[in-house]
């Protein structure tokens, strides 16, 4: 069960619980994480931050036997480790919350916490020792007052779900605790309590790996932070020697080496198409944004950060419930997808697979869906619009437009690559002549060299007076792409900059660092610098009461969810 | 941790309290019971809530009460049973043959109901979790296998049932507490032990929850599965046993002709049982075959039209179901 024990050799410093030495990990001839090493002693905050997709999510579920290595090796305590299930790295003692939490939601606190491992007498439940050591294991986290073991799982705040999970990794005695971005969905009075519980942990001499972007809370906690980057470490280094400006430098910051087609000129750009106005919903708050034709407008921010949900809102899906949605400058209420698409919005979604294409069906089902749910005569207006010649057809044209590679029309998408698939949903919405496009990160999964066709017909839709709004996780295509750029933080817009902005501009405004308001760059730091790989923190500067001030002024009004 | 709300849930008055919240679906269904009693005295009278007819109406309910119990456990469980109306029949057949009216043959013929029964149950439990087959799909399929089997054996009534057997239909204990309805109790309560106190009961609400998470967690699935199977198979089984004293035969089209299949969903939906598992209990499901037997004895003393009783009861239990995904749907909200 505790992994196995293949060299049974005394580990020359007692003071080290975890090593890692030369971690790799690849999905599909990707290589995610290259050569990680930490050492980590009991009784430490290691805080892992890094962009979305730097790795921080493998790295961590390597630890808690999620994920398998290809390459390098775990030692617990001296102990060689090799993990084929979670359920192995818990007995081990190595506990992970992640932001979704595991809890039956229709059970109760006891219930969950020994799940699998209640105690028993012959084929029953002791179910007063059950809840004897569940108001134990609340006693060690001061909180038997507040959450009884009794007490349903989905009748408990977010914060005390949390509280029970990690009961839950106290309950296998683990002696590392893995939490993915933990406050995501506190409110700030419950991160201070979450803050005690951690320190409790930490005096009780349990490592603890601390996966966040919000970096006040890094700053306040961690002892230690390794900073990924595209799946390298940057650096592992004391929190004393970093600031929160020097973490960001060292989390961004690459060349932008790949192509992008070019941005708009200024006599492209056309007249406001779409416009919210201090658009809200329980999602996001007090939105302005601005989206003119032939321009694209690239939506940043980090994962939760608010942006899918803007799209969303604006598409009907989860509609804005105060502020105003204009379209060419009339007020129009959009309740439903199917009133956008009548307004000629179309929305390229996050999830191709199962939010944006029907899998067993044809390309030309997929293709025509929009199109043929609208009215007869709305149809063929629509369809008139793309002049198909005589002896083609609609998606013919469609799929010559978009450079469709598929054995043929009548294909399953299914059976598609990634960036064919992609290209059936343009199709879809270029069938129904949409021209404001909503594209949630539209080259997701999507192999290079069709990320430049895809990013060809996003700039080709804008050169002939769409209004693109694009969102995006990987900071380059941001940048690339983006005729201007909105950055998210907290469910609000955190700022505005201009197309040219740097990678580290927009992880500050992201991660709450900085202020930003059309085009105020605040922070202009080059693309070159902050990506040594040897150690970080050049300039020890200490955290300014600016800094803080700004992260409380964004943090405390974020999404609640 | 001042910042985390005091929990009083241990308060005596307060957990008395919230054992009956209307927003839980298993106490409201028992008030909606009630309320339904109170409806039939007012429209039909006095005679309505009498002893005589509150026992007569607590019989009707034995049969699909019965069987409910065991449908109830593989509904938490997350799977679905639609092939104990036919496995009622065949227990009838088989145990009313095996009996012949001879009662030293009786221990055997319960031996054999109960041995098919479990058989059936395991044949279903393995294929839903070994086969990974839709239950839906695989307890139809061994409902028509049964009943292929019966159509091609059983034409009418077969076996007869001896006297002493049938004591077990229409016995009264101290001249009024029917045996029968003692039986339902019986398997109502070993249901609920089940589920509040063996380890079985607590996985089988786990997996139904969450099978990923009950399976991480180092639960069995696959067997608490099969177990559940295997108990509703049983409690189909002595329905049919039930059914015998009752009629005195075995009969091939009792278990359809009753419709215990969908009839036994129903009342555990009403009951309150999510449909796709994980929440609900076997009092919920005795509160809700009362409710239906009640439902049905009111009609038949207004004399309601056939058609129109089953318009109606089709109605009751869309509402039921309705009112509890809306309530549901406003619990989210709240928590979000």
């Amino acid at each position: 069960m505790n992994g196995t024990a293949s060299e049974a050799q005394v580990d020359p410093e007692p003071t080290t619980l975890l090593r890692l030495e030369g971690i790799s990990k690849s999905f599909r001839d990707v290589e995610v994480l290259r050569d990680i090493d930490l050492d980590c002693p009991p009784g430490e905050v290691h805080a892992i931050v890094g962009e979305n997709g730097a790795g921080k999510s493998t790295l961590v579920k390597i630890i808690a036997g999620a994920h398998q290595p290809d390459r390098g090796s775990l030692t617990l305590d001296g102990e060689h480790l090799s993990f084929h299930h979670p359920r192995q790295a818990q007995a081990a003692g190595v506990s992970i919350i992640y932001q979704e939490f595991n809890l039956l939601t229709d059970r109760t606190v006891a219930q969950n916490i020994f799940l699998g491992r209640e105690p028993t007498k012959g084929p029953l439940i002791e179910s007063r020792k059950l809840e004897e050591d569940t108001v134990a294991l609340l006693e060690q986290l001061n909180v038997s007052g507040s959450i009884s073991p009794r007490a349903k799982i989905s009748d408990l705040s977010v914060a005390k779900q949390q509280i029970v999970e990690i009961a839950k990794a106290l309950s296998f005695e683990s002696r590392i605790l893995i939490m993915d971005e933990p406050t995501a969905s506190l409110a700030p009075p419950e991160v201070e309590a979450l803050f005690d519980i951690v320190e409790q942990l930490r005096q009780r001499g349990m490592l603890i790996f601390y996966v966040s972007h919000r970096l006040h809370e890094i700053f306040t906690l961690a002892d230690r932070v390794t900073v990924l980057k595209d799946g390298d470490q940057v650096t592992t280094t004391g929190i004393d020697s970093l600031t929160p400006d020097s973490i960001v430098r060292l989390m961004v910051g690459r060349e932008l080496s790949d192509y992008f087609p070019e941005g708009a000129d200024q006599d492209q750009i056309g007249d406001v198409r779409l416009r919210v106005h201090g658009g809200s919903n329980h999602l996001v708050s007090d939105i302005d944004l601005e989206v003119r034709a032939g321009e694209i407008v690239g939506l940043a921010g980090l994962e939760g950060s608010g942006r899918t949900e803007v799209a969303e809102a604006i598409f009907g899906v989860e509609p804005f419930e105060a502020g105003t949605l204009e379209l060419d400058g009339e007020s129009v209420s959009i309740r439903r997808p199917r009133q956008a698409i009548d307004h000629r919005i179309g929305f390229v979604t996050e999830d191709r697979k199962s939010q944006g294409l029907i899998l067993p069906l044809s390309v030309l089902s997929n293709s025509m869906l929009p199109l043929y749910t609208l009215s007869r005569r709305e149809r063929r207006e629509r369809e008139e619009v793309h002049e198909v010649p005589e002896g083609s057809s609609l998606t013919m044209q469609l799929a010559d437009r978009v450079d469709l590679r598929a054995a043929s029309l009548d294909q399953e998408v299914r059976f598609l690559s990634g960036g064919n698939q992609q290209k059936v949903v343009f199709a879809k919405w270029l069938a129904s002549d949409s021209s404001i496009l909503l594209f949630d990160e539209p080259t997701r999964g999507i192999d290079v060299g069709a990320k430049a066709g895809i990013h060809d017909l996003m700039r080709g839709l804008a050169n002939r007076g769409a209004a693109v709004l694009m969102i995006s996780s990987e900071l380059p295509e941001v940048i690339g792409m983006s005729d201007r750029i909105v950055v998210m933080s907290h469910g609000r817009v955190a700022g505005e900059l201009p197309s040219g902005a740097s990678e580290a501009d927009i992880m500050l405004l992201a991660t709450g660092q900085s202020h930003g308001r059309g085009g105020d760059v605040l922070h202009p730091v080059g693309d070159e610098e902050g990506s040594s790989t040897e150690t970080g923190g050049d300039e020890p500067t200490t955290v300014s009461d600016d800094t803080e001030d700004d992260y409380r002024e964004h943090g405390s009004e974020g999404v609640s969810r | 941790m001042s910042i985390l709300t005091e929990d009083r849930s241990d308060d005596p008055v307060r957990s008395l309290l919230t054992k009956f919240d209307l927003t839980d679906m298993q106490s409201g269904v028992w008030l909606v019971l009630l309320a339904v009693m109170v409806l039939g005295w007012i429209l039909v009278g006095p005679d309505f809530v009498s002893g005589g007819n509150m026992t007569n109406m607590m019989v009707r309910a034995v049969p699909l009460g019965i069987v409910a119990m065991g449908q109830t456990l593989v509904i938490l469980g997350g799977s679905l049973d639609l092939s104990v109306a036919y496995l009622i029949s065949v227990v009838t057949v088989l145990s009313a043959s095996v009996m012949d009216g001879d009662p030293n043959n009786i221990p055997l013929a319960i031996a054999v109901a109960l041995a098919v029964g479990v058989g059936v149950g395991l044949v279903n439990g393995l294929l839903v979790t070994k086969g990974r087959a839709n239950p839906l799909i695989v307890t139809l399929g061994t409902g028509l296998v049964m009943k292929g089997l019966l159509s091609s054996r059983f034409a009418a009534q077969t076996g007869s049932a001896p006297r002493e057997f049938q004591i077990l239909g229409y016995g009264r204990i101290g001249g009024w507490l029917p045996l029968s309805v003692l039986l339902l109790l019986a398997v109502f309560m070993i249901a609920w032990w089940m589920t509040r106190s063996t380890r079985f009961g607590y996985h089988l609400y786990s997996v139904g929850g969450s099978k990923e998470i009950a399976r991480l967690s180092g639960v069995r699935d696959d067997r608490v599965i099969i177990g559940a199977h295997v108990w509703c198979s049983v409690t189909a089984a002595i329905t049919g046993i039930f059914l015998v004293a009752r009629l005195g035969a075995g009969s091939p089209w009792v278990g359809p002709e009753g419709v215990y299949d969908l009839e036994s969903i129903a009342a555990v939906v009403v009951g309150g049982t999510a449909l796709l598992g994980g929440r609900g209990g076997v009092p919920g499901t005795l509160a809700g075959v009362l409710l239906l037997a009640v439902l049905d004895n009111m009609f038949n003393a207004l004399q309601v039209d056939g058609f129109l009783k089953s318009v109606l009861r089709g109605v009751i239990i869309i509402a039921a179901v309705a009112s509890y995904a809306l309530r549901s749907k406003r619990k989210d909200v709240d928590i979000a």
